[in-house]
């Protein structure tokens, strides 16, 4: 699915406007998010995890979708660079009373808000809200639908970045339920903008795309074959509600088939990195020795993930 | 046009010579980036002092963030000692309005709370905004206001220039 975003989000001048998805994302931006993100990797090392970009903004977290772990990423994020921060699980209030989607944000609006952080079970839904927000206010997607998940997905790229310096000649396989991942959608934009190579997804037939390989990536069923040299290997949380389906005959035989095991790690390179977004089922897509083995990234990728939100909302409220 | 700058390297040597004898013992030195650092590297090696260089990036405290925006710096603060209780000595190349002092307080402060803190500057050239002034001053010159002071380090030789500032 292709939302025409290109416009929407970078301004002709090259300055961010919005955070919607990355696809379409020019490869200097991202570069830009990520160098960014390094300034704000130090800042929560020290006494005093706070630094006065965003003082005196408000960052609105709207939910229509509750996320716990991601509302809370986003909240910290904004916190330290001194924005307030304002929570709503729109979910259970005002849609429920027969309120439309743009009806939420022009109120939301009028009450002052400089960014949106949306969260939407509908793909796109972030986008309709960035064409119908005032100019100046800016609206970060975190997460509609199937369909992204920027943040994430750059998350991850700064992770890679971290350990293995260099994205020219990297193998990257993505495992697990490609077919309904945001996730995964985000991931693979970014690793092809940023030159990647060789770009895997692995997983049942049921759970792959039939439009994959268009995204530029090779398609593998077996995974002790997909994942055979690779330099980072990405587990996906398998979604249990998917499990009752006709997609998947059960989570023992799923694990069985592509659930991380230190024996199927082996088939990758030595010095392979193992990421999960979060959170992770153990037992059902990585096992718990894998997990917490060495060669595991996962609680890293939270970290950075704080100063990628960071870098995010502070290029957002910058003028240039 | 200004009379001519005095020379970067030998203002460093009297900066050193009124600095001796007067930091506690303790005292740890911080070079403010990027001038500043350069300056903060020549007084660590002219003075001597046990703890190590320490450095600030002030692109995260400066109030000039709603009109300018963020600076594409992948430099970052390294301060690698305690702050906690000790005397530190940030080090910069021009003061100018104080507000880059004033950032760098900022930053500092966000790593601990030193007992002291002086300043050291290479050159004062006036034109103050906030009440900041330099415990140790290399010269005090005189620039056009249309002009900015510019410490530039090439081959390992500090030079000052004076630079017409563009129009708005």
């Amino acid at each position: 699915m292709t939302l025409h975003a290109d416009s929407l989000q970078v301004g002709s001048d090259g300055k961010l406007r919005h955070l919607l998805t990355t696809e379409g994302l020019p490869a200097e931006t991202v570069r830009r998010i990520l160098d960014t993100a390094d300034q704000f990797v130090s800042v929560s090392e020290r006494e005093v995890k706070k630094v006065p970009l965003l003082r005196g903004r408000s960052v609105f977290n709207v939910f229509f979708e509750s996320s716990t772990r991601t509302r809370t990423t986003f909240e910290i994020a904004a916190k330290r660079l001194s924005a307030d921060v304002i929570n709503l699980n729109v979910g259970v209030s005002s849609t429920s009373k027969g309120e439309t989607l743009l009806d939420t944000v022009y109120n939301l609006q009028a009450m002052d808000a400089d960014m949106f952080v949306v969260r939407h079970a509908q793909s796109g839904a972030a986008h309709l809200i960035a064409r119908h927000v005032k100019p100046g206010v800016a609206v970060i997607n975190a997460g509609d639908g199937r369909h992204a998940h920027p943040t994430q997905g750059l998350l991850d790229m700064y992770t890679i970045r971290h350990y293995k310096k260099d994205f020219s000649g990297l193998a990257v396989a993505i495992v697990g339920d490609i077919l309904h991942s945001r996730v995964a959608r985000s991931q693979i934009h970014a690793l092809k903008t940023l030159g990647v190579p060789d770009v895997r997804v692995v997983g049942p037939k049921t759970l792959i795309p039939a439009d994959a390989a268009r995204m530029g990536v090779s398609v593998f069923h077996d995974m002790q074959e997909g994942i055979r040299g690779c330099d980072v290997v990405i587990m996906l949380r398998l979604q249990s509600e998917r499990m009752n389906g006709a997609l998947l005959p059960s989570a023992g035989e799923f694990f069985k088939c592509y659930g991380l095991t230190a024996e199927k790690l082996a088939r990758a390179k030595p010095d392979a990195i193992v990421m999960h977004p979060g959170p992770m089922n153990r037992g059902v897509e990585i096992d718990s020795s894998v997990a917490d083995g060495r060669q595991s990234v996962i609680l890293p990728q939270v970290t950075f993930g704080i100063a990628v939100r960071m870098a995010v909302m502070s290029m957002l409220g910058s003028p240039a | 046009m200004s009379a001519s700058l005095p020379d970067p390297e030998i203002l460093v040597g009297q900066l050193a010579a009124q600095m001796r004898g007067k930091l506690a013992a303790d005292a740890a030195l911080v070079g403010i980036y990027t001038g500043g650092a350069w300056v903060a590297e020549r007084l660590q090696r002219a003075l001597g002092l046990a703890p190590p260089l320490g450095t600030l990036a002030v692109t995260l405290h400066r109030d000039d963030f709603n009109r300018i925006g963020l600076h594409r710096e992948a430099r970052r603060s390294l301060i690698p000692f305690p702050v906690d209780g000790r005397e530190v000595v940030l080090v910069d190349d021009v003061l100018y309005t104080g507000r880059t002092v004033r950032a760098a307080l900022n930053e500092l402060f966000d790593f601990g709370r030193p007992r002291a803190v002086r300043l050291a500057v290479l050159v004062d050239r006036g034109g103050h905004e906030l009440p900041v002034a330099a415990d140790f001053v290399g010269a005090r010159v005189d620039v056009g206001a249309d002009e900015e002071l510019v410490l530039s380090n090439e081959a390992g030789k500090l030079r000052l220039a004076a630079v017409k500032r563009p129009s708005p």
